[in-house]
């Protein structure tokens, strides 16, 4: 968070005006909320009178799953890492629960569940805090593991389990009178938490001072293999809960369900001001990303693009925010 | 081909010191080449029956994996990383498969030297951004695999299109001996022809001294932008390639990327190639992507469900990292 500008080197040329540029660098979400105003405006130009409470809320319950990930993406990208597995621990913690409810009744289907995924992120913790592994590898790896034993388990429980629970359609698909999502009321505390742990407390210091510099970090006294390990856990359990969501949203449960989010939870980090080197980014930021990212998903498809056109615009503007990030921020 | 994995540069060794220093600089390599031949005694014993249609089939499905290994080499000895290269693979899958389809043999041959270009165009754009823009190569790399993955959708949605007659007999069946498979020699003759003269000129060298310190390389004169799009255009090279040897084996073009990016990131890190860059050749990850096909093939043979293969690829990747990281830190120490 500490770049301090080197004013011999100073050579503006992405932005004449400096002030935009500090606006950017030190408050990236102002851009970002007018961006996705700006969204809000293009969806109802294209669609007249599509813009009221009932679609807020609808794109709100799409952006709720997402933004759980990209909050994985945002804390391990704030050490320098990454977490590749959320898709495959996401995917694997609603399939659980879905197969094991039936059996289990649903509060111990949810425990197994997150246990699992935490166990991911133990795993994940210890590659990436002890051995020193590339977070990027070891999360690519444990999502190999994590998808071929639930596909394993799938084979194990043909046509036993149950599908998703009511509570998760209920909590992941429905609309408070019309407009707020249930989903929110597990989002909001959850998002205050992720906030207050990256502003307000030791670890969340730790996170920004490892990825800012590791080695000062380190010679400061910072455990940064405890620390990491203990970041995976959090994030593979956040992904568990986010599986849940998805499970609930789509009314399906299924090896696969999350796989497409992988993506777009780092394109919403990135967006939202993240950077991938570490040591800066706020999980305000995502919330938005992952909201723009949505919006945009849902203009395409009212406008009746492929999901290929999609999948280009998400991969352009990933490439064009963090250009745009990292020239703003080193010059 | 023990030239083609040295890890430095050529140095003069004393004559009778050579050997020797083959085998330090090789140690990994020649240790992956013993997992090999247990593994493969390992499969005969197993399925005694296992001869050449088995080593026929070990080929053709090694061909793409070990192409999109190459290209990942390839990016990674310059200290980058292509995660696009599934998604390129898929783009020139299906460019090849629907411009081929119908098409007369010898167009063919248009089309093929024409995907080749395509490969060497997206791994410039994949380079260029990576250079002009600073944003990380993992970042760039990984929007790119949206960016060329929903081209590749665009080209063709479902599964589809054709092959030419001559394509597919280059790769598939037999070449002198039941024992010799097209496939095998036309993947080692493709990367020795590739490879070999750009390891040994001015620009392969550049690729490992940008990979082990750019700054180092930037100030004795090397072009590392220059470079570091080099290799992403390498990468595309490679992975086009992969992609057409999918159209011709399986005689379609095929829109979604495989597992490919993954399992090429595991054959470079099981080949010795350090994701640090610097450091590795192409003949390790080829051998790591036979080890890896054939443990699924012993693994089918023990009547193991495929899927406990995707859980052993992914063990054996996280576990040799660990282990290879371990070596690392305590050499450090």
């Amino acid at each position: 968070m500490s770049i301090t500008e080197t004013p011999t080197r100073q050579r503006p040329r992405w932005t004449t005006a400096s002030g935009l540029r500090a606006l950017f660098r030190e408050r990236p979400i102002i851009p970002l909320l007018g961006l996705l105003a700006l969204l809000v405006g293009l969806s109802e130009l294209i669609r007249p009178g599509i813009v009221s409470p009932n679609w807020a809320g609808v794109m709100l319950r799409a952006a709720v799953p997402l933004a759980i990930l990209a909050g994985c993406q945002t804390m391990t990208m704030l050490t320098a890492g990454i977490d590749l597995s959320v898709g495959a621990v996401a995917s694997m913690s609603g399939f659980l629960v879905a197969t094991l409810v039936g059996d289990t009744g649903l509060v111990l289907a949810i425990l197994i569940a997150l246990t699992v995924s935490a166990l991911v992120g133990v795993v994940n913790g210890i590659g990436a805090g002890v051995f020193r592994v590339h977070p990027l590898i070891m999360t690519l790896g444990m999502s190999l593991v994590v998808l071929g034993l639930a596909n394993v388990w799938q084979l194990m429980r043909v046509q036993t389990g149950s599908g998703v629970p009511t509570e998760f359609r209920q909590l992941g698909a429905n609309l408070l009178f019309g407009v707020v999502p249930v989903s929110l009321l597990l989002f909001i505390p959850l998002a205050l938490l992720i906030v207050f742990i990256l502003n307000r407390t030791g670890f969340g210091r730790l996170l920004y001072a490892i990825g800012d510099n590791p080695v000062a970090s380190r010679l400061s006294g910072a455990k940064s293999w405890q620390v990491l390990t203990l970041l995976y856990v959090i994030s593979a359990i956040l992904a568990g809960i986010a599986g849940f969501l998805y499970s609930g949203l789509t009314n399906v449960a299924s090896v696969t369900l999350a796989d497409t989010a992988l993506l777009p939870s780092v394109a919403a980090a990135v967006i939202g001001g993240t950077s991938i080197l570490g040591g800066r980014g706020s999980y305000s930021g995502t919330m938005v990303g992952a909201l723009i990212l949505t919006v945009i998903s849902s203009i395409l498809s009212s406008l009746g693009y492929p999901e290929a056109v999609r999948q280009i615009l998400f991969g352009s503007m990933i490439v064009f925010v963090a250009a745009a990030y990292t020239r703003i921020t080193t010059d | 081909m023990s030239t083609a994995v040295d890890t430095t540069p050529q140095t003069k060794a004393p004559r009778n010191g050579a050997i020797s220093t083959t085998l330090r600089r090789n140690w990994w390599t020649i240790g992956l080449l013993g997992v090999l031949a247990v593994l493969l005694v390992v499969t005969k014993i197993i399925q005694p029956s296992y001869g050449p249609a088995g080593i026929q089939g070990l080929a053709i499905s090694v061909l793409p994996l070990a192409l999109a290994a190459v290209a990942q080499t390839c990016a990674v000895i310059a200290r980058g990383i292509d995660l696009s290269v599934g998604s390129i693979m898929a783009l020139a899958s299906v460019v090849s498969a629907t411009l081929m389809d119908e098409r007369s043999e010898g167009f063919a041959v248009v089309v093929v030297l024409g995907v080749l270009l395509l490969g060497l165009v997206l791994g410039a754009v994949n380079g260029a951004l990576v250079v002009f823009t600073r944003v990380p190569d993992i970042v760039v790399t990984l929007a790119m695999l949206f960016v060329w993955a929903g081209c590749a959708l665009l080209v063709l949605n479902t599964p589809g299109g054709g092959s030419a007659e001559w394509l597919g007999n280059v790769t598939r069946g037999p070449l002198v001996t039941d024992w010799i498979p097209k496939a095998a020699v036309l993947l080692i003759v493709v990367v020795a022809v590739i490879w070999i003269p750009i390891r040994r000129s001015r620009a392969g060298l550049s690729l490992y001294a940008v990979g082990s310190d750019p700054l180092a390389a930037f100030r004795s004169g090397v072009s590392v932008t220059r470079t570091k799009i080099f290799s992403y255009m390498l990468a595309g090279l490679f992975s086009a390639l992969a992609g057409l040897s999918l159209t011709a084996t399986t005689g379609i073009g095929t829109p979604v990327p495989g597992p490919y990016t993954l399992m090429s990131v595991a054959a470079v890190v099981l080949g010795g190639v350090s994701l640090a860059g610097g450091r590795g050749g192409v003949f390790g990850p080829v051998v790591a992507v036979v080890i890896l096909s054939l443990l699924r093939t012993d693994m089918t043979f023990l009547n193991l469900d495929t899927n406990l293969a995707t859980v052993a690829q992914g063990l054996i990747l996280v576990g040799v990292v660990m282990i290879g990281s371990l070596i690392q830190l305590r050499r450090e120490r």
